[in-house]
């Protein structure tokens, strides 16, 4: 192995360590168990209550409400607030324990260190939410039995799981990528996690060139299943045309990639002052 | 510039507008080196900047050669236990200092061997396997040290190494200081406990208010404060007699007589004359001299002449 991938094999497998398995982290495990929970009742309560519904409850009903769910729910609060609590305690979490210093005097480069964090914090939120992501998806109809397992394997079932994972993967990548250099910039990440936050969720209202300028947009262009806006909300919504997968994948992983190498070369400069 | 020195060129550092050190030229050889100062005199300031975690405002830093703008050269060859009181949580004693070797590289045998030898260095062997966290202040402080020398660094720098440890701890502290100082490495230790430095170091380094106002050895520092009066004790059979004699020289300034009335502590502004002085009085009046000794070339009275204040403990 290279020197630099024995270094940053190194940082990742500690900070999984520390990442992973500290007690600080419940709230992201509860925050990634959520949609789980919700399917799951769903699945129950719907399995006590499909009699009375009779035909009028399809198994295309469910499709849209996990998109709803995934949409508004799942990617836009979850995964958002995962990733931050994931990837600004990365460096900001080190700070406030005034622990960054041992990193600091390691013979490795700092982008090293920046890519090996980064690494670490993406592996678990990968596990955590495209996990998660899977298993909703596999609970929320559960009710409907052999129909759903039909609709999984020879229905377009497979197709739409595998683009909530690759979503929710982007979403880890693009959003890690943004939380990290919140991070490493600022002293308190909530704030520009507050304004990321609103301009995510004010997208739908945006002119369509601002828009653009959104993670969220290129995610809900990659949705399998479109969610109807309801009214009163629609009439306040612009339209515009969504993103091409070939341009949405490829933009995303560009725009996560600038900031990593933003924040790897902010992180050569970076001095340590715990504010003593 | 040799490759074997620490060296600050005309070295300044500020917080916004607040100073940390000022104009700094300094060239530290290997061996034991203290800073002392009071607080905000520039001790951390100073340490920081050649392990490379800040940067100077302005002029240049070398350590064995090497820029500390590049940490994945230096950090091979320097060691620093800085002052914060905290361990990464969530690891035991031995995972803390095993994965972080892993960041220089070693192989995972390496690792362990280093690790182990560490930790008997600073007998923290019977707990390494318990969380940092639950250690004792001082066991916190055995532990970091331990860190800092895992890799066997030829800088060692050391941030108030002996806060929180026991005299025992602190013995053995010292002679570990001592060792890396006489086999060639550079050990940079600041403390505010001046009789500590004086059982350490081989050079010192005097900081005040940002600026350094003496380096050197500890007697070589107080040779060159001219202005202040030497203080000699003086143990014979008759003080009384001797003070009389010494005190028709112009440069003899004060003279006190201990309580026992065999010591006689002298005040001199010249003390080669007064060596010779002497010699020569003990000749001709036959007086038995037990022992002779500079009274204050210690880094407490060194400290107090330069910088003021109380030497004990700042």
């Amino acid at each position: 192995m290279q020197l630099w991938s024995r270094q940053i094999a190194a940082v990742l497998r500690l900070e999984m360590k520390k990442t992973f398995f500290s007690k600080r982290s419940w709230w992201i495990y509860c925050l990634a168990a959520m949609p789980v929970v919700i399917t799951v009742l769903h699945w129950i309560i719907m399995s006590r209550v499909r009699n009375g519904f009779g035909d009028r409850h399809r198994l295309g009903d469910d499709s849209i409400i996990f998109a709803g769910l995934f949409q508004f729910f799942y990617l836009r609060a979850v995964i958002f607030f995962g990733c931050m609590g994931i990837f600004s305690n990365l460096f900001r979490g080190e700070m406030l324990e005034k622990t960054l210093h041992y990193y600091f005097l390691t013979p490795m480069r700092r982008e090293l260190l920046v890519i090996g964090k980064y690494l670490a914090g993406l592996s678990v939120a990968l596990v955590l939410f495209v996990g998660s992501t899977s298993l909703a998806f596999l609970t929320i109809a559960r009710h409907f039995g052999s129909a759903w397992t039909d609709y999984l394997y020879h229905g377009p079932g497979m197709s739409q799981l595998g683009s909530y994972v690759l979503v929710a993967t982007l979403a880890c990548v693009g959003y890690g990528a943004v939380f990290l250099m919140c991070g490493l910039f600022f002293r308190n990440p909530m704030i520009p996690a507050a304004v990321v936050f609103v301009w995510e969720n004010l997208n739908p209202f945006l002119p369509s060139v601002l828009k653009k300028i959104s993670v969220i947009f290129y995610l809900r262009s990659l949705c399998p299943v479109e969610v109807p806006v309801p009214p009163p909300f629609s009439v306040m919504v612009i339209d515009a045309d969504p993103t091409p997968m070939w341009l949405a994948v490829p933009g995303l992983l560009l725009l996560s990639m600038i900031l990593l190498a933003y924040t790897a070369m902010s992180a050569r400069q970076t001095e340590i002052n715990y504010g003593e | 510039m040799s490759e074997s020195l620490i060296s600050f060129a005309n070295v300044s550092r500020f917080y916004g507008e607040v100073l940390g050190i000022n104009k700094v030229n300094l060239t530290i050889p290997p061996g034991v080196t203290s800073l002392v100062g009071p607080n905000g005199s520039g001790k951390t300031t100073l340490m920081n900047l050649m392990t490379g975690l800040i940067r100077p405002t302005q002029g240049e830093i070398k350590v064995l050669g090497i820029s500390p703008e590049h940490p994945e050269q230096l950090c091979k060859f320097i060691g620093y236990c800085a002052q914060f009181d905290s361990c990464p949580k969530g690891l035991t004693g031995h995972q803390f200092i095993y994965w972080f070797l892993r960041m220089h590289a070693f192989t995972p045998e390496e690792c362990q061997r280093r690790t182990a030898t560490a930790l008997e260095r600073v007998s923290m062997t019977a707990a390494a396997h318990r969380p940092v966290g639950a250690y004792s202040k001082g066991m916190r402080q055995r532990i970091k040290l331990a860190q800092s020398i895992a890799h066997e660094p030829k800088v060692l720098v050391l941030d108030e190494p002996l806060n929180g440890l026991d005299p025992m701890a602190r013995a053995e502290t010292i002679a570990l200081f001592r060792e890396w100082g006489q086999n060639g490495r550079h050990v940079i230790v600041s403390s505010h406990i001046l009789h500590e430095v004086d059982q350490i170091s081989d050079q010192v380094i005097l900081l005040s208010q940002g600026y350094v106002v003496a380096e050197g050895e500890i007697k070589g520092v107080r040779d060159e404060v001219k202005e202040q009066p030497m203080q000699i004790l003086v143990r014979c059979n008759d003080p009384r007699e001797l003070a009389a004699r010494l005190f028709q020289q112009d440069h003899m300034v004060e003279a006190k007589i201990s309580r026992d009335r065999k010591g006689l502590l002298l005040r001199t502004s010249d003390a080669d004359s007064f060596y010779l002085l002497l010699n020569k009085v003990v000749l001709e009046s036959g007086l038995e001299v037990e022992s002779i000794a500079p009274a204050d070339d210690d880094v407490n009275s060194v400290y107090q002449y330069l910088i003021g204040g109380d030497g004990g403990a700042v």
